[in-house]
């Protein structure tokens, strides 16, 4: 286990310099932010690079934060290196307006339905993706449910007769 | 293999005017008797080859990550009984894990023991289907009977311990809900009397089969290499060649404390994943007999422990509820939703049926989580399927997509 994670942060800030930033380990796994026409290059660095090495794709999924005003959706990366054994998370932000983030498929096959996945929920445009069209929605949905727009049922509301249960 | 594909002559000579295209299209599902599930495949066939496979997934697409954000923590359990359910204990359990990391809560060591008892029967129903399954698709149907009454037993010992058989909701963040009775014990005696028996008997119907190895054997293959890049794990990773398992690289449950080997196949075929599937359920009994010996070597208190202390999030007993204060006031927040988790991330990862199942749990100090994300391995490894499938017989294509172990639960979350 000679890995550590001040080593990945060093060898980072050497090759990006400022570009890497928010960096924590909340529980235990490293987690860094990189601008997002950065994305692609960290990963590809991250997978050459003799001493680190990430070359599982273990996750890619979005969240959506609606307050952060130009930096609404955030893809989290989630790599591990297999030989040492250390998970680290990366995250990408952009402005939900204009989600374009590169594609990571051309690197790992696996990313291909993750970021289809993505984009079918969150609507990430994942430019360079080679076949970027929803996968469990129907093809006909013309919005990204997961957003926060969308909430689920408010277990509050008045408007249903429902006297059985306590609301009508 | 391609040039047999392409090659003019093995094609009629068709009659001037005639449409150019020399392939079929093939609808292979969704609801297909032989696709164990619902998922769709658009095949291109030259005859009985495949030239390209399209998958589609998503029909049974429930969206439980939209449905986690509102709901409190022990109201996700029953979600995740429903992706794999072929072994919904181990999704149970990984859930509370996560749970309790996101907590910090410690579970006593009885608790650890029961649960990977719990896990490891789930392993072994979990790979006693698919490598049944197998079986049915190769043609042998008489594994698939035998060994289903085993899985029976499986399921009685969830009964016994849960009140439920396929979709569990099995444990309460903290540990279970009540103690193992002595009739699951009694049950869980048995099947470690006789299974190991039937498992003999079951690999012996298979193993050295000439139709089975035949059918089996270099189809659906792939590489160490390959399978890392299209992020295979579980038995599927470890047939290529790979000894990656999350119990090993990373314990949880207290695994550390447990002599097992992981078998590795070297070829990656459907033949290999079948062999590691069944090496697995070996190692899973090995475990199981070390887990059972380590709870009956608690004596007094310790003996009785079934939960840890988390009165935040463990629902008290309800005798306790109705004379007891403190526990009416702790029923009343949990029931209530009165109860914030702390503010943070975190991915815990446990080796499910088919592979390491992540949860990515996102809290911004609410009741309910921010955001949930599933990595649900079947979901990833089956983008390999038209890469795995491209050039093998259509029979084949079928052998393939079970020794995958496809849940649709699981892929379409």
């Amino acid at each position: 286990m000679g890995l550590t994670i001040e080593h990945i942060q060093e060898t980072l800030k050497e090759k990006f310099g400022e570009a890497i930033v928010n960096m924590e380990s909340p529980y235990g796994m490293f987690t860094f932010e990189v601008p997002k026409d950065l994305n692609l290059k960290v990963l590809q660095f991250l997978y050459d690079e003799p001493e680190l090495k990430f070359r599982f794709l273990t996750d890619i999924c979005a969240v959506h934060y609606p307050d952060q005003k130009g930096r609404e959706l955030a893809v989290v990366y989630h790599l591990h290196n297999m030989t040492e054994n250390v998970r680290i998370r990366m995250k990408v932000f952009t402005d939900i307006q204009a989600p374009d983030v590169y594609t990571a498929s051309s690197l790992f096959s696996a990313a291909n339905w993750m970021e289809r996945e993505t984009y079918d929920f969150y609507g990430v445009n994942f430019l360079g993706h080679p076949n970027l069209k929803r996968i469990l929605n129907v093809d006909e949905m013309d919005y990204f449910p997961m957003r926060k727009e969308f909430p689920m049922e408010d277990q509050t509301r008045r408007d249903k007769d429902d006297e059985m249960f306590g609301r009508g | 293999m391609s040039d047999i594909i392409h090659h003019p002559e093995h094609h009629v000579k068709l009659p001037e005017g005639s449409i150019g295209k020399q392939t079929t299209t093939l609808n292979l599902g969704p609801t297909h008797p032989a696709t164990h599930g619902v998922f769709q495949n658009i095949l291109e066939v030259d005859g009985e080859r495949i030239v390209s496979a399209e998958q589609t997934v998503g029909y049974i697409h429930r969206a439980f990550e939209k449905i986690a954000e509102r709901r409190p923590l022990y109201q996700i359990t029953p979600l995740t009984d429903r992706l794999n359910y072929c072994s919904s204990p181990i999704n149970n359990m990984g859930w509370h894990m996560t749970c309790e990391k996101l907590l910090g809560v410690q579970t006593p060591k009885r608790v650890d023991y029961l649960r990977i008892i719990i896990m490891e029967l789930a392993r072994i129903s979990d790979h006693l289907i698919c490598n049944s399954i197998v079986g049915v698709d190769t043609g042998a149907f008489t594994g698939f009977l035998y060994v289903m009454q085993y899985r029976e037993l499986i399921y009685e010992i969830y009964e016994e311990i849960c009140g439920s058989r396929l979709t569990t909701n099995i444990g309460r963040i903290g540990g279970f809900e009540r103690n193992f009775t002595p009739t699951a014990f009694q049950k869980l005696d048995r099947f470690l009397a006789e299974y190991p028996g039937v498992l003999k008997e079951f690999i012996a119907l298979f193993e050295r089969n000439r139709i089975f190895m035949e059918r089996t054997m270099g189809t659906g293959a792939i590489g160490a290499e390959r399978a890392l890049n299209y992020g295979f794990t579980g038995p599927n990773l470890r047939a290529a060649g790979a000894d990656y398992d999350v119990r090993v690289t990373s314990p949880y449950c207290s695994y550390e404390d447990f002599q097992f080997d992981i078998p590795v196949g070297t070829t990656g075929d459907n033949y290999d994943r079948w062999l590691v599937r069944n090496e697995e359920m070996w190692q899973s009994l090995r475990i199981i007999e070390q887990a059972y010996e380590k709870v009956k070597a608690f004596t007094g208190a310790e003996a009785e422990i079934y939960h840890a202390d988390v009165p935040e999030y463990y629902l008290p007993e309800k005798k306790d509820v109705y004379t007891k204060m403190e526990a009416l006031i702790w029923h009343f927040k949990i029931v209530m939703g009165e109860i914030d988790m702390p503010k943070g991330e975190v991915y815990h990862a446990v080796e499910g049926g088919n592979g390491e199942l992540g949860f990515y749990l996102i809290s911004d100090g609410g009741r309910t989580p921010y955001r949930l994300h599933f990595r649900r391995p079947c979901f990833i490894y089956y983008q390999a399927y038209s890469e795995l499938t491209k050039g093998a017989m259509l029979s084949d294509a079928i052998i393939t997509m079970s020794s995958l172990n496809l849940i649709a639960g699981e892929l379409d979350a």
